[in-house]
Formats: C-alpha cells, sequence, structure tokens
C-alpha cells in the first residue's frame, strides 16, 4: 500500500514539473494565433459582405456567410484560369527543374570530365542571382524567341533559373553512393542510361521529393517573372499576378479580392502540410552543408 | 552531407553531433566517347536553359548598359558609359540605394536574432505541441509573397482596414502606415520580417540540432545553471552558424521585389524604392522604357550582390576554420 502511494505521488509530481512547459505552450499558441492572424482575418474576409468588411474590423465570425465572393472571384475576376494556369505553369516547371538538376547532378558527382570543375563553380558563383539583375536579357531573349506573352515562354524561363542548391543536393547524395551499386548495374549490362534511371534515380527519392517540393513553392509564388511575361496577354496571369491586377481593375470589391487571395494560398499551404518534413529538409541542409 | 535532418512535427531525442562528412569520395571512373556524349546530353537541359535564362543575361547585362535602347526598335545605339554617368548622376538611384541598405539594417538584426530566441524555445524537449507552433510560425514562408502584399495593404489601410478600425475603438486611429513617408519603410520591413521568419527560424534550428545534447548534461550535472548553458555552450557552439546564417539572410533581403511593390509600389514619393523596384520603373513601365540605363542600374546591383556572395564566401570559409577549431 505504501508503495502505491509512493507510485502516485511521483506520478503527480511528473505531471506538476509539466504545469510550467504547458503553460508556456499555451503562451506560444497564443503568439501564434496573432502570427498567423492575416490568414485567418483573410479567410473570414472572404466570407463576409463588402459593409461588413469595413465595418467589422478584426472581428473574425462573420454575421452572415457570403459564398458569393468565391463565385465572383472565380468567373469575373477570372481565378478560375488564373488558378488553372499557376498549376500548369508549376506542374511543368517542376518536372523539367527536378529532371534537369538530377541529371546534371548525377554526371557531376560520378565523372570526371573537361570543364566539370569549371562546371561546378560557375553554378556555385551565381547562387544568388537576384530576378531582378536578369530581368531585361531574359525579356528580350524571349522577345527574340517568340516565347514572349506565352506560357512556354515563362515557364521555360522560370526552369532557367539558377536553383544551384538544388543541382547541389543532388550532387551531394550521387557523391555518397558506393559504386560498387554502379558496377553491379553496369555488370547486369546496363548502359548509361538504364543505370541512372532504374538505379541512381530512384536512390534519390528523398532529395527528388524536397528538390520538387522546393521548386514547386518558389514557382506557385514566383511573381516578378511572370508579371513581365503577361503585360499584355491578361488570360495568362498566374494568380500572384492577378491578384495584383485585382487592386487595379476593381478597386471596391475587397471581399472578393479577399475571397480570391484564399484561392491563391490554399493549395500551397495544403501541400506544405502534407509534405513539410521534405520543405524543410531541404532548407536545413543549406545551413549544414 | 549528414542524414540527419529536423522536422516541424517529430522531435528528436538522440541528439549527436552531425558528424562531418566522412564519406570518402570515390575515385571517380574513367570513360570513352560514348560516355562522354550520354555526360553532356544529362548536362545539356542545364547548359541551355540555366545558359539561356541565368548565365546569357548576366554577362548581356553588361552591354545592354552600354547601349541607349527603349526595346521597341530594332536599333540600339553604343553610347560608351554615359548611362552609368546618368545612373550616377540621378540622385533617385543613390535613394533605392540607400533604401535597399537600409532595409537591410532594419531587416536583419531582426530576423537573425528573434530568429534565434524563437527557435531555442521551439528546439526545447520538453514544450508540448512543438510541431504545431514550428508549423504555425512557418506558414508564413509559403504563401505567396505578392497577395501578403495586396492583403496587408488592406489590412494596414488608414481609413478602412481592420487594424485602424480596431485602433479608433482604442481611441487612436488613422494611422497611414504605408502612406507615411517616415512608417512606410519600417512597416514593410516588419511584414517582411514576419514573413520570412520561419525561414532563419528553421535555419536556427538545423544549427540547435548540431550541438549534441549530452553537452547540456554534463553541464546541469556540474550545476550549470539555464544561463550558464547558454553563455557557456550555446553560444559557442553557434558561432560559426552565425556568420552563414547572417550571410544567408543578407542575401535574401536582396529579392524583395514581390513584397515591396505589391505593398507600396516604391512609394510614397519613392521612400520605399529598392533598386529592384527602380531596375524595374526604368525597364517597363516608363512611357518611353530606357533599357539601357536600367540595365546600368542592374549591373550596379549585381556588384554590390556579388560583394555580399564575395563576403559570403569569405564567411564560410571562416566558420568552417571556427568549427574546425572547436573539435
Amino acid at each position: 500500500m505504501t508503495a502505491q502511494l509512493v507510485v502516485r505521488t511521483d506520478r503527480q509530481r511528473r505531471l506538476l514539473r509539466r504545469v510550467p512547459w504547458w503553460i508556456a505552450a499555451l503562451f506560444l499558441v497564443g503568439i501564434a494565433v496573432i502570427w498567423i492572424f492575416p490568414f485567418l482575418w483573410m479567410l473570414s474576409a472572404s466570407l463576409k459582405d463588402n459593409m461588413e468588411m469595413f465595418s467589422g474590423g478584426l472581428k473574425l465570425w462573420p454575421d452572415k456567410f457570403v459564398w458569393d465572393n468565391y463565385s465572383r472571384a472565380w468567373n469575373d475576376a477570372h481565378f478560375g484560369r488564373y488558378l488553372i494556369n499557376t498549376v500548369v505553369v508549376t506542374v511543368i516547371t517542376v518536372v523539367i527543374v527536378t529532371v534537369r538538376c538530377a541529371t546534371a547532378g548525377y554526371v557531376l558527382a560520378r565523372y570526371r570530365f573537361r570543364g566539370s570543375k569549371l562546371f561546378l563553380g560557375i553554378l556555385v558563383a551565381t547562387l544568388f542571382v537576384p530576378t531582378g539583375y536578369t530581368i531585361i536579357p531574359v525579356v528580350k531573349i524571349s522577345m527574340q524567341l517568340h516565347l514572349i506573352d506565352s506560357l512556354g515562354g515563362m515557364i521555360l524561363a522560370l526552369s532557367g533559373g539558377a536553383y544551384v542548391s538544388a543541382i547541389l543536393l543532388y550532387y551531394g547524395y550521387f557523391r555518397q553512393i558506393p559504386r560498387e551499386l554502379e558496377e553491379a548495374a553496369v555488370v547486369d549490362g546496363a548502359g548509361f542510361v538504364r543505370t541512372f534511371f532504374s538505379v541512381m534515380l530512384p536512390l534519390a527519392m528523398p532529395v527528388t521529393a524536397t528538390v520538387a517540393v522546393l521548386t514547386f513553392i518558389t514557382t506557385w509564388n514566383a511573381f516578378f517573372l511572370p508579371l513581365v511575361f503577361t503585360f499584355s496577354r491578361p488570360d495568362l496571369r498566374t494568380v500572384s499576378v492577378g491578384m495584383q491586377a485585382f487592386v487595379g481593375e476593381t478597386a471596391t470589391d475587397w471581399a472578393g479580392m479577399a475571397a480570391a487571395g484564399v484561392i491563391s494560398i490554399v493549395p500551397v499551404v495544403v501541400l506544405f502540410i502534407f509534405l513539410q518534413r521534405y520543405f524543410v529538409e531541404g532548407i536545413s541542409g543549406a545551413v549544414k552543408s | 552531407m549528414t542524414t540527419r535532418s529536423i522536422s516541424l512535427g517529430k522531435r528528436r531525442t538522440h541528439r549527436s553531433r552531425a558528424g562531418a562528412s566522412t564519406v570518402d569520395h570515390p575515385e571517380l571512373p574513367r570513360h570513352g566517347w560514348q560516355k562522354t556524349t550520354w555526360i553532356w546530353i544529362f548536362l545539356l537541359p542545364t547548359v541551355v536553359l540555366y545558359g539561356l535564362y541565368t548565365i546569357y543575361p548576366i554577362i548581356a547585362s553588361y552591354w545592354y548598359s552600354l547601349v541607349e535602347w527603349n526595346g521597341f526598335d530594332a536599333d540600339q545605339q553604343f553610347v560608351g558609359l554615359s548611362n552609368y554617368r546618368a545612373v550616377f548622376a540621378d540622385p533617385l538611384f543613390w535613394n533605392s540605394f540607400k533604401v535597399t541598405l537600409l532595409f537591410m539594417l532594419l531587416v536583419v538584426p531582426a530576423r537573425v536574432l528573434l530568429t534565434l530566441l524563437m527557435a531555442m524555445i521551439l528546439n526545447s524537449p520538453k514544450l508540448p505541441l512543438i510541431g504545431v507552433l514550428r508549423s504555425a510560425f512557418f506558414i508564413p514562408v509559403v504563401t505567396t509573397t505578392a497577395i501578403i502584399g495586396v492583403v496587408m495593404r488592406f489590412i494596414l489601410d488608414p481609413a478602412s482596414g481592420p487594424i485602424n478600425s480596431a485602433l479608433l475603438k482604442l481611441g487612436g486611429g488613422g494611422v497611414d502606415f504605408l502612406g507615411d513617408q517616415h512608417l512606410a519603410l519600417p512597416t514593410a520591413a516588419v511584414l517582411y520580417v514576419w514573413k520570412f521568419f520561419g525561414v532563419t527560424m528553421i535555419y536556427w534550428l538545423a544549427a540547435l540540432q548540431t550541438i549534441p545534447y549530452e553537452l547540456y548534461e554534463a553541464a546541469r550535472i556540474d550545476g550549470a545553471g539555464t544561463w550558464k548553458l547558454f553563455r557557456h555552450i550555446t553560444v559557442p557552439m553557434l558561432k560559426p552558424f552565425l556568420i552563414i546564417i547572417t550571410v544567408l539572410t543578407i542575401e535574401e533581403t536582396f529579392h524583395n521585389f514581390d513584397l515591396m511593390y505589391t505593398l507600396t509600389g516604391g512609394g510614397p514619393y519613392f521612400h520605399t524604392e529598392i533598386i529592384e523596384i527602380y531596375i524595374y520603373r526604368w525597364a517597363f513601365t516608363a512611357s518611353i522604357p530606357q533599357l539601357g540605363h536600367a540595365s546600368a542600374a542592374a549591373v550596379v546591383f549585381g556588384l554590390l550582390v556579388a560583394v555580399v556572395g564575395a563576403v559570403q564566401l569569405w564567411g564560410v570559409y571562416a566558420g568552417r576554420r571556427l568549427r574546425g577549431e572547436q573539435r
């Protein structure tokens, strides 16, 4: 009986010791709610009517739910089309970037050839080139190739970005794979391409996931390039550019704008919640390596 | 390459020092012409795309900065360095240069130090709800900057925005956060710190994971308090990361077109016109675009970024040395 008593007080003490941590956590949850308040407010504003949006202040719960804002944003403000444009541009860019970074990272890591060191050197040197610096020649060359004012041109320009960290992620990963694996594949009769696609690329699945997720988020959120590529073709806008145009075109429909914002932001947030592991690994890799 | 990783959701219980790369690089195989062909085929997409849209523009900017050209006509007139003279004589260029640097000064210390504080809190193994909290602070990072800019412009609107109507109830109100010359840049800086807080926090979490937990335990057994642990273990172990993270953060502040353009468009009266907006204005929104002038500004901007990049390489090198000394 005494033993039972001791056990109980022990547990109680342990619970007591956790109380300050729970208080700290609840305090942080409060800060976190303020932190994401702009998104919560946007979500609630997308369900208010324009009158209530102005008078409602920071109140989150709408008096009555106005779903009409979404149909207005989707149809009249063309956000349905902008969303499709964004999905098309993002998906194709992710595929192109992943493939090109994987193949480049692979040969740079596994083979020595003339110019490989120089190639890596140039890559690293362009790690931080801002879009604002390259934008004028990019537009000019796209004009010469008749690629301006088209989704195809936008996709090529977006996939032509440096993506140095993606190549370096593949480079580092392929570098540490033991050579025996490759030799075994050769013994089995696999050629260069087969070795890559059926042995090496499947092994690099975690890197592929990281690169794909990072590229997805970057491309979905891209603004500068889509902005200048759609000057004369409003029907090709992506959601981020469409949002900017929204304010200029219909300056009074703020509730519709909030609905458009929700339409544009929800896909990335959902994707992030499901794939956050790969996202975080990619970012933290930048510091560790 | 280390295989260790951090995540927003899961907590690591096993901690050990992330071993410095122990994989010895395999001797690279020799190859014949057939393989060489394949190597270049594998490199081709990168060579073409990256060459066309990154390398060529870097070089072409120099040429464009030496010509007078409106972007429509085919004829480009070589004018030597006169574009540079015009850029350097333009007080608005120096203004944008100043705004860019001032923005950096406002943003970088806040981002680097506040995120360290938050990372240390969100790294404590006993804190409940850690995954939810990390994710919440990270959410603004994944959302579209250009959309945040537009939405924030409404939230901060002096007449009808919710912030001001809330201030009104408290007896204040009428604060024109983005329209006031003195408030616009600090407001943009606060929003920028908020938006990208999560990225730097992840950098710091990654750095904190490299500190072996046993060190803390041993010190605690020796009777060290929280402050002493921080002062004598955390700070020295993080020193090399401080350099890397600061420079990464500085470089990131150069990519700020999206937020600034959608938030203020460079106004009021050019008080938030960063160099990227200056370039954009001369190249795309002027009634007669002056691509030569814009290119000259872009080249100067590129040089500024390159200088910081060089400092970064030096910083990483110094960081490696610091880490080496501690081992």
